[in-house]
């Protein structure tokens, strides 16, 4: 199931989203969270889903792929919507099964929270399906740049994030290595009682924290010979290009707002 | 030879947690465009010697000059301009998430405008013939590889001097080979200035000079054919002879004519041909 | 104790889309007191063979048979303890394995989870510290005060006071300098001596193969491709070179020479006198050309 997992995974293609800015992806993100509380009634939710659709199609990731992906999902979004079902009781009786009653407003509520929901997760899901890792990172260096006026460490904050990013699948690798070479010594990790499991993860966990700390510091080493002093008078290799593009699809995001704005009961 | 590059005068070394000092009283010189190994084996203080080049360390005593610069707090910035530096283990000196943007940190680091950045990571790639992998990611590298980019991101800053930190310790044969090669090119061509601190021999026959360095001290200096002659020596100190050095001295003993030991295998397959093949 | 492999084909993350055929086809036979030596480039699936032989991996398809216990493919396997104990397995870099306060208790972590008693995996503990060329006083101290090579050679003990009946070496003597390579490898070779140890020796030293073991195979592009005796294996270099491999130096050596004097010698040399002496007989005209 986790093999099929896409929330937070990068799927390079060459699209139109793929080719944007990705502070204008993040600021449609960001936007797209705010106005999505506007919509209240049938006609401002159906645009905001055609809305989603039209973003969905820009990706040129198959469709097959984002729902199967977005599956895992799927359960918290149906679970979003009992709980709505269940739980409001205004508005005008529509089922009565005796025990249990479901109230016209509880439909609705269900059916508008957990479409939200479901939006929200899917336009997260295209920003990071169309966006490396890395990009957002710059993407949200620039954008939180004048925070550095007030003292805010922004360069700090996303060199770090990047050194996660590229150290995560080395991690990876060190974590199986240590597993293996502990398990080869007696340990069982898929097996056995619970208490003994736990008690496992010290022999994985010591070895590991060793040798990320002296990762840790021969990077420091390394990144102070490579003439690393902070982020003062530092040039960037990757640079971000705002394009037309990024002006309109912010552009086509505020007439959409405007559209709820009119539509919204 | 040229003039002197870095001079070190009479410097010493200890660190905090140990009881002898790590170098004792190092003077020596390095020459413009030369490549030097220093030899020695794990905790002969060859590493040490590195780390104080680059103002990763303070010597306690003595002075370290490079570059007509004195090392000092106020200067390392400068001499680490002028130095690059390798280190051992190629994963924990890549920074970039692919390989340009490792290339591109010290650029970046040291305020270079982006036009001519791209332009050098590009170059510094192609010096080490990784020009193909711009955008690989570090983990689908091999260890031979991430140690070349690492050399590339030395030679994008334009360095006088390249020191190589053990580079190769940790790569298996092919690695090794491939990272050699690159250095032997680098040398030629762009007349680097070379410091490989190793224990491989093999390696440091392919130097123009070797230092053997043991607790602490400058045991012996010579050019590899001086060193080599040292033999048992050298194992005693806990290093090795390179292969064609051995079977020469073996040849020798079961009286075989050869008038020195010879460093590389052709040489000595070419020697044993002139004078024996009309017999 | 027996170990082989019959016909292991192995696939990482296999029916999903990152499937990747590590091994396929692979026949070794190991039998008990020998010393193997599985030699190729990174990649060529010696490390997924390897992990064979205690059950770290189980087949994708084949069997594997150590001692009296058969893994197959497809079998769900219970109660794989009992195999670890008799394999154990040196990592690369097998210092990054220890984690306990002491090295006297990370070397008796091994034997205790395998239900020996503590007052046993002491001794064991002892006599694994002196087998590996430490002192005693060693075992009060932290592994992590230990120099690098100290580490390594408390890590060795740690697998060796399992008392394995195999012992299985993946690139042991990496990042070492030439004397402690040599030390190493001189170690497990008088293990397997006087204790009949049986050895895997998982390596790119084709010197160290050729050198220590009774018997090679070469892995290439995930399978065998060659098996034997050293002097079979080395017998018809060519092949090996042809492959993208290596030869031992002495052999490339000799072959430099005979190509120089265009002459083939009487036989395949792998030690340095073995080709001194030759090379001497047939310069000073001893052999005729």
């Amino acid at each position: 199931m986790m093999e099929k997992m896409i929330i937070g995974r990068y799927v390079p293609a060459d699209s139109i989203l793929h080719r944007m800015d990705p502070r204008s992806k993040l600021i449609i993100v960001f936007l797209f969270v705010c106005v999505i509380f506007l919509a209240n009634n049938i006609w401002t939710y159906g645009i905001l889903v055609l809305y989603t659709f039209l973003m969905a199609s820009f990706s040129k990731i198959q469709a097959r792929f984002l729902i199967g992906g977005l599956k895992p999902v799927l359960w918290l979004v149906l679970f979003t919507f009992f709980l709505h079902l269940f739980l409001t009781k205004e508005g005008a009786i529509i089922l009565d099964l005796g025990w249990f009653k479901v109230y016209e407003e509880g439909l609705r509520q269900g059916i508008f929270i957990s479409l939200r929901f479901f939006l929200l997760i899917l336009i997260t899901s295209l920003l990071t399906l169309t966006t490396t890792p890395i990009e957002i990172t710059d993407g949200l260096e620039r954008l939180l740049g004048p925070l550095k006026k007030v003292k805010f460490p922004v360069h700090e904050l996303a060199l770090m994030m990047s050194i996660a990013l590229r150290f995560i699948p080395t991690l990876m690798q060190e974590t199986d290595k240590i597993i293996k070479a502990q398990t080869a010594r007696g340990v069982e990790y898929t097996s056995g009682p619970i208490k003994d499991r736990l008690k496992a993860v010290v022999p994985l966990l010591i070895p590991l924290f060793i040798s990320s700390f002296k990762r840790a510091e021969e990077l420091a080493v390394a990144m102070e010979a490579r003439g690393y002093k902070g982020g003062e008078g530092r040039t960037k290799y990757r640079q971000l290009s705002w394009a037309v593009a990024d002006t309109l699809m912010i552009v086509g995001l505020l007439f959409v707002t405007i559209l709820l704005l009119v539509f919204r009961g | 030879m040229n003039s002197p590059l870095v001079v070190l005068n009479d410097v010493s070394f200890q660190y905090e947690s140990q009881e002898t000092p790590a170098l004792n009283h190092i003077s020596m010189e390095v020459y413009e465009g030369e490549w030097l190994a220093i030899v020695g084996h794990n905790g002969s203080g060859k590493s040490t010697l590195a780390r104080l080049l680059n103002g990763l360390q303070f010597p306690k005593e003595g002075t370290i000059n490079v570059a007509g610069i004195t090392l000092s707090e106020d200067s390392i910035w400068e001499i680490r301009k002028q130095i690059g530096m390798v280190f051992q283990n190629p994963d924990n000196q890549f920074v970039g998430t692919t390989v340009q943007d490792d290339v591109a940190f010290g650029l970046e680091n040291n305020g270079v405008s982006v036009e001519i950045m791209s332009d050098r990571v590009v170059d510094a790639l192609k010096k080490v013939n990784m020009d193909s992998f711009l955008d690989q990611e570090p983990h689908h590298l091999s260890g031979g590889q991430k140690q070349r980019v690492a050399i590339a991101g030395v030679l994008a800053l334009r360095p006088s001097i390249i020191i190589l930190d053990e580079a190769t310790s940790m790569l298996d044969p092919r690695g090794r080979g491939e990272v050699i090669e690159t250095i032997m090119n680098l040398q030629k061509e762009e007349k680097i200035t070379v410091i490989s601190i190793t224990h491989d021999l093999e390696e440091a026959s392919k130097a123009n000079r070797i230092i053997v360095m043991n607790q602490g001290e400058i045991y012996r200096e010579g050019t590899p054919e001086e060193i080599f002659e040292m033999d048992e020596e050298l194992v005693k100190l806990g290093l090795d002879i390179p292969f064609s050095v051995k079977i020469s001295k073996k040849l020798r003993e079961k009286g075989i004519s050869l008038d020195r030991h010879y460093l590389t295998e052709e040489e000595l397959v070419a020697e044993l041909w002139t004078s024996h093949s009309k017999m | 104790m027996d170990i082989s492999l019959k016909n292991v084909e192995y696939r990482y993350s296999a029916d999903t889309p990152f499937e990747r055929l590590a091994i396929k086809d692979v026949s070794i036979d190991i039998p008990s007191g020998s010393y193997l030596a599985i030699i190729g480039h990174t990649g060529s699936g010696k490390s997924t063979v390897l992990q064979h032989l205690n059950a770290l991996l189980k087949p994708t398809k084949g069997a594997v048979v150590i001692g009296s216990r058969e893994i197959k493919a497809g079998r769900k396997e219970k109660n794989l303890k009992g195999i670890r104990e008799k394999v154990g397995i040196v990592f690369q870099f097998p210092e990054h394995q220890l984690f306990e306060e002491t090295v006297e208790k990370d070397i008796c972590f091994g034997p205790m989870n395998f239900g020996v008693s503590e007052t046993e995996a002491k001794r064991r503990a002892r006599d694994a510290i002196k087998q590996v060329g430490l002192s005693e006083s060693i075992l009060e101290k932290s592994p992590f005060d230990l120099s690098g090579g100290q580490m390594r050679r408390v890590a060795i003990a740690g697998v060796l006071a399992m008392e394995p009946e195999c012992i299985v070496l993946d690139e042991p003597t990496a990042g070492l300098d030439p004397r402690g390579r040599k030390e190493i490898m001189d170690l497990f070779y008088t293990l397997h001596k006087e204790r009949g140890l049986a050895t895997v020796l998982v390596t790119h030293s084709m010197e160290d193969a050729a050198r220590y073991a009774d018997e090679i195979v070469i892995m290439h592009k995930g399978t065998v491709l060659k098996k034997g005796k050293p002097l079979e294996i080395f017998s018809n270099p060519e092949e090996l070179l042809a492959h993208g491999l290596d030869v031992p130096e002495v052999l490339r050596f000799q072959m430099k020479v005979e190509k120089a004097f265009n002459t083939k010698f009487s036989k395949t040399c792998l030690t340095e006198d073995e080709l001194t002496d030759v090379m001497a007989d047939f310069l000073t005209g001893r052999v005729p050309r």
